[in-house]
């Protein structure tokens, strides 16, 4: 026999100890989980790390109100399957709390005002460790964040004053008030995650795959069409073959033009793909120069 | 920038390959080397010849580039995104970057060669399997060179390459390329590195970087991509001695599986294999292995970094923090420890101290008994009258800690060898440690 890993094993072998350590070490943790691809993949590492025990830590969805409805429901099925416990921070409900106020016109969004919904969550419920799908290759910001990352009682992240890490020995040491990201596939990049989902055969969201779709044409990405956007008059809707290479909200998450309708061609697509899965459909990191180190500090995903 | 070219990944090779134990592995490296040596363009290159850098990052950079005024697109940026990076052009801590070629998938931490030197370079060290020293050919072996080797040595890392990089502005000299790897063998048969290759490059130009030279016809070795993918990693990992930290209890007690009682860890050394003969460490209960579960099922054996999850024979309720090793090789129980150690806090070691230590799964207190000498990186000058460490210090110290540790020297296993050091003040991790054969 041999004794040779491949890559997506070392990288799967690498991230159940990250979860098993982080549960070990924190008193209460949660798994963040949006529906989206990287957060289908922490699900399965996190089976891999405890089945067949249960999982010791709930399951937390933050829904901003303006879900792809697919997410919603394959969210409800996988966990359902999963038999374990979902815990839902809403948006809505701290808008209508008056915790944040809604922005107003066609480029608004809700993205921004889940910070808010997700520290209280985690001070609601006492969370002191957050698992999230974020990952270094993603971002010029999360490039840099530790695996196990600081936050701080206001739910803050300070870039220049992070802990070393070193080997695979995580410290997870907190004061009260204060929690834990942790960022189990920290060292995957896209490819990575794909080629799991193929080499596992787990079930992701139709609309990451190719299908026809009322959208529109802004700042030279294309939304879908929905209630929850609101349209300029020269915003034209039309009908096109698109799919989806994250699932954040509808707000603030663009298609592309794609006729890849298998994980497959997903593959093969992201393979060649000339601009990166946050720059060719992210709204919400456009906004400037250093748009996620920004929300970051301030104690976004 | 060279155009992209064959060492795209094959669509095919990803669906075949992707976690077939034959297929492409993961290689973790390290470089070293200040912007001067040219290591961004390096950087720059395996990843822009390797399609990594996607179209919006290299329009972004470029624009950053122009917008400050530099003479060269400074690849740099594409990971130095942190506001106080881009306004003050430095770099501020350990940035990974990822590439892949068919055969290969590639972590680079990339230390930056100012701030927080040694700190960084320890930290990217810590995981890798190789390490890229690059430097000048103009200005040959300079300190800086023996403090990257030195480190790279001190961390354990399996395999070193030295790119001489610049050799178009010494005329592809062969004889300069020779005296160079003269002066850097001089002193590097002081370290503990079994594997050093010397590479003639020029990163600006792309000479034995991606593709062979045409200038150099004397050098017969690989470029260093190339090398990069064909280096023999496998047998880095210490194969024999077992070892298994157990890191998660797993216990279900469902009515599918009542009595199921799983010792969750990641395996530190040696091959596990069921039914041998075990012995539980600090305690000293032995049993054999039952079973070796994974989520898919069992499997006959288990060997570094796999996590599995392990079944004993017998009931021993063990918890985390113990160590299960085989009978007729175990490791050592301690409380009386000698280590190497960076400092990295700002608030300096000193004699005395008491301070957390984490070492595999394992968690206790440790303390300051004696700081036996600090070391001068630079000249390898050991100062035995050293009273305490400063950030960014190596030195040698002894210490006490609460409850044994059950470890190997870190030069036989780098996993059980290797240990952290948190300050209960500020819960700040303020040292990395090497176990030492006492």
């Amino acid at each position: 026999m041999t004794t040779r890993l491949s890559h997506l094993r070392a990288l799967e072998s690498e991230a159940i100890h990250i979860l098993r350590e982080a549960a070990a070490e924190c008193e209460r943790p949660v798994l963040l989980f949006s529906g989206g691809k990287d957060s289908i993949v922490l699900l399965r590492l996190a089976e891999k790390a405890f089945r067949p025990g249960r999982f010791p830590f709930p399951i937390m969805h933050v829904d901003t109100g303006h879900n792809f409805p697919e997410a919603l429901d394959f969210r409800d099925r996988r966990v359902e399957e999963l038999r374990e416990r979902l815990v839902v921070a809403s948006v809505q409900a701290s808008i209508d709390a008056g915790r944040v106020v809604e922005e107003a016109g066609p480029r608004s969004s809700r993205n921004q005002l889940q910070t808010v919904t997700l520290l209280d969550a985690i001070a609601e419920h006492r969370f002191d460790a957050a698992f999230g799908g974020g990952r270094r290759d993603e971002e010029r910001a999360r490039a840099k964040e530790r695996i196990f990352s600081h936050r701080d009682e206001f739910g803050q992240w300070d870039p220049r004053n992070q802990r070393p890490e070193l080997w695979n020995l995580y410290n997870a040491d907190l004061r009260r008030g204060e929690h834990l990201r942790v960022f189990p596939i920290s060292n995957w990049t896209e490819l990575d995650v794909w080629q799991y989902i193929h080499a596992e055969g787990l079930e992701v969201p139709d609309i990451y795959f190719a299908h026809e779709r009322e959208v529109f044409r802004r700042d030279g990405m294309l939304y879908a069409v929905s209630p929850h956007v609101e349209r300029l008059p020269e915003e034209e809707p039309f009908t096109a073959r698109v799919r989806f290479r994250t699932v954040g909200d509808m707000s603030c998450t663009g298609a592309v033009s794609s006729d890849a309708d298998s994980i497959e061609d997903v593959l093969a697509e992201v393979a060649t793909a000339r601009l990166t899965e946050r720059g060719a459909t992210r709204a919400d990191d456009r906004v400037s120069e250093a748009a996620m180190e920004d929300r970051k500090r301030e104690g976004y995903f | 920038m060279a155009a992209l070219h064959e060492h795209r990944v094959d669509v095919a090779d990803l669906l075949v390959d992707s976690t077939d134990d034959t297929g492409m592995d993961l290689l973790r490296f390290t470089t070293a080397g200040s912007v001067d040596d040219g290591k961004s363009t390096l950087i720059g290159r395996l990843l822009y010849d390797s399609k990594t850098i996607l179209a919006d990052q290299l329009e972004h950079v470029e624009a950053v580039s122009q917008a400050r005024g530099d003479e060269q697109v400074d690849l740099s940026l594409v990971t130095d995104g942190l506001r106080a990076e881009r306004e003050q052009g430095i770099t501020i801590d350990v940035a990974y970057r990822y590439f892949a070629t068919a055969r290969r998938k590639f972590i680079i931490a990339d230390t930056p060669g100012h701030v927080q030197y040694t700190r960084n370079m320890v930290t990217g060290a810590s995981t890798a399997n190789l390490a890229v020293i690059l430097l000048d050919a103009r200005s040959g072996v300079v300190e800086q060179t023996r403090r990257h080797a030195f480190i790279a040595s001190l961390l354990g890392i399996p395999h070193l390459v030295v790119a001489v990089n610049k050799m178009d502005l010494v005329g592809w000299s062969e004889a300069r390329f020779e005296e160079i790897r003269a002066d850097f063998e001089d002193f590097s048969g002081k370290l503990e590195v079994r594997d050093i290759t010397f590479i003639p490059m020029s990163a600006l130009t792309g000479d034995n970087v991606v593709d062979r030279s045409a200038h150099m016809d004397w050098y017969q070795g690989t470029p260093l991509l190339y090398h990069l993918e064909h280096v023999h990693i496998a047998s880095d990992r210490n194969l024999i001695d077992v070892r298994f930290p157990i890191q998660w209890v797993v216990r279900p007690r469902s009515s599918d599986h009542r009595d199921y009682r799983g010792y969750a860890g990641q395996v530190a050394g040696g091959i596990l294999r069921t039914d041998d003969e075990v012995v539980a460490l600090p305690d000293g209960l032995t049993t054999t292995i039952a079973g070796i579960d994974t989520l898919e099922g069992s499997v006959a054996e288990a060997f570094p970094p796999m996590s599995v999850t392990v079944r004993l024979a017998d009931d021993l309720d063990l918890g985390r923090g113990t160590m299960l090793a085989r009978t007729t090789n175990q490791p050592r129980v301690e409380q009386d420890l000698e280590a190497m150690v960076c400092w990295m806090s700002d608030r300096p070691l000193s004699v005395g101290a008491m301070l957390g230590l984490k070492h595999t799964t394992n968690r206790v207190r440790a303390k300051v008994v004696d700081i036996v000498h600090r070391l001068d990186v630079n000249s390898t000058h050991r100062d035995p009258d050293a009273t305490g460490l400063n950030a960014n210090d190596i030195g040698r110290i002894r210490l006490r800690s609460t409850a044994p540790l059950v470890y190997d020297p870190y030069q036989r296993n780098r996993a059980t060898g290797s240990f952290i050091l948190i300050d209960p003040a500020t819960n700040a991790t303020t040292a990395a440690g090497m176990l030492l054969d006492r």
